[in-house]
């Protein structure tokens, strides 16, 4: 008899996994995920040279210009050769902020600190696509207080 | 000094191989020896022309394991392997000089690359990295002092339609390269390959 109900139990389990796996496929597209289909092009990335909105105040900044081929190794770091501070001048680019000159524990370092290197891991270029998900994020200032000055005391 | 140049011209002199050299013919007639002197050398020039494109091919330059494993594999991937309009550079498109005498020297200069094949200077990848600062400045040195005519053989400043690039590109080449304040391969080193260590490389941080 236990033996009857283990084997429902992984009946049921089975099933359920069956339809799970269902689910998923809203994400992969109408393919079966038996099959592979072609991957579709790369978007070509957006590259008007305009400074977008953050999200949120603490949002990186995402990149409006090409960086394919930008190497980012333990050797080189093309992104530095135009925001590190020392070449903002020639570049006009946006230098690193200061927050990329402390290490983890808050010391001031005299460059960019060896935890913010991999420039890509925050920071991205971004192309006109359609989301594959919705995206309910509401702005701060959308949620109905509009007048944040701190009120004066009579 | 004296009698020692007297003694070896003397032996020139006397040297039956010289004396041939410098006698006229007696068999042989002008025509056959002007004609053929042209045919020989028409030969001898199209022999070498051959030669020299021959190793002036992309082939001849992977044929060694050395360049087929490292700068070439790297070069798949960039913009000069594949892009959307199909042209493709080659190695010597960029490494060899297209005008002649140029050419020459620099095939004179590559004999040197010969002895590192033949005594292994960089055949393995630990042995390639470790060099690849010391090549790379090579190659940048020789761009800068012939102002990248390698890569402008193909891009030409005059051509360049800047309104058709990208604002920060577009800026960048306005203000550095059309006054000849900079040269390409100041801006654009690692295109095609992977970068060396670039601590104190001028524009890098």
């Amino acid at each position: 008899m236990t033996r009857f109900a283990a084997l429902l139990a992984s009946f049921a389990l089975v099933l359920a996994a069956g339809s799970a796996a269902q689910d998923s496929s809203r994400l992969t597209g109408p393919t079966p995920f038996t099959q592979a289909p072609p991957a579709a092009p790369l978007p070509p990335p957006v590259k008007d040279d305009l400074r977008r909105q953050r999200n949120y105040p603490e949002q990186p900044p995402v990149i409006p210009h090409a960086i394919e081929g930008y190497e980012i190794s333990i050797n080189a770091n093309k992104c530095m050769s135009c925001h590190a501070r020392k070449f903002t001048e020639q570049s006009q680019a946006p230098m690193i902020s200061v927050t990329h000159y402390q290490d983890r524990v808050g010391n001031t370092l005299g460059g960019l600190a060896p935890r913010r290197y991999a420039c890509t891991t925050c920071h991205v270029s971004q192309a006109q696509v359609t989301p594959l998900v919705g995206n309910g994020f509401v702005d701060m200032d959308d949620l109905g207080e509009t007048d944040r000055r701190p009120r004066r005391q009579p | 000094m004296r009698a020692a140049v007297a003694r070896g011209l003397a032996w020139v002199r006397a040297n039956p191989w010289f004396r041939i050299a410098v006698s006229p013919p007696r068999a042989l007639s002008l025509a056959f020896l002007t004609l053929g002197g042209f045919l020989a050398g028409v030969a001898f020039w199209g022999a070498f022309n051959t030669v020299l494109e021959a190793t002036n091919t992309e082939r001849f330059c992977i044929s060694c394991h050395e360049m087929q494993s490292n700068v070439y594999a790297e070069l798949k991937g960039t913009i000069h392997w594949a892009n959307r309009s199909g042209v493709r550079a080659t190695c010597p498109d960029c490494h060899v000089p297209h005008e002649w005498t140029s050419k020459i020297a620099r095939k004179m200069q590559a004999s040197k690359e010969v002895w590192g094949h033949l005594f292994g200077r960089i055949d393995t990848r630990e042995k390639f990295v470790a060099l690849r600062r010391h090549l790379a400045e090579n190659e940048w040195a020789r761009m800068k002092a012939n102002n990248s005519l390698e890569c402008r053989n193909c891009h030409s400043a005059d051509s360049m339609d800047i309104t058709r690039q990208a604002p920060r590109a577009a800026a960048a080449h306005e203000r550095f390269l059309f006054p000849g304040e900079r040269t390409c391969i100041d801006c654009h080193k690692g295109i095609a390959h992977r970068l060396p260590d670039m601590a104190g490389v001028e524009g890098w941080n």
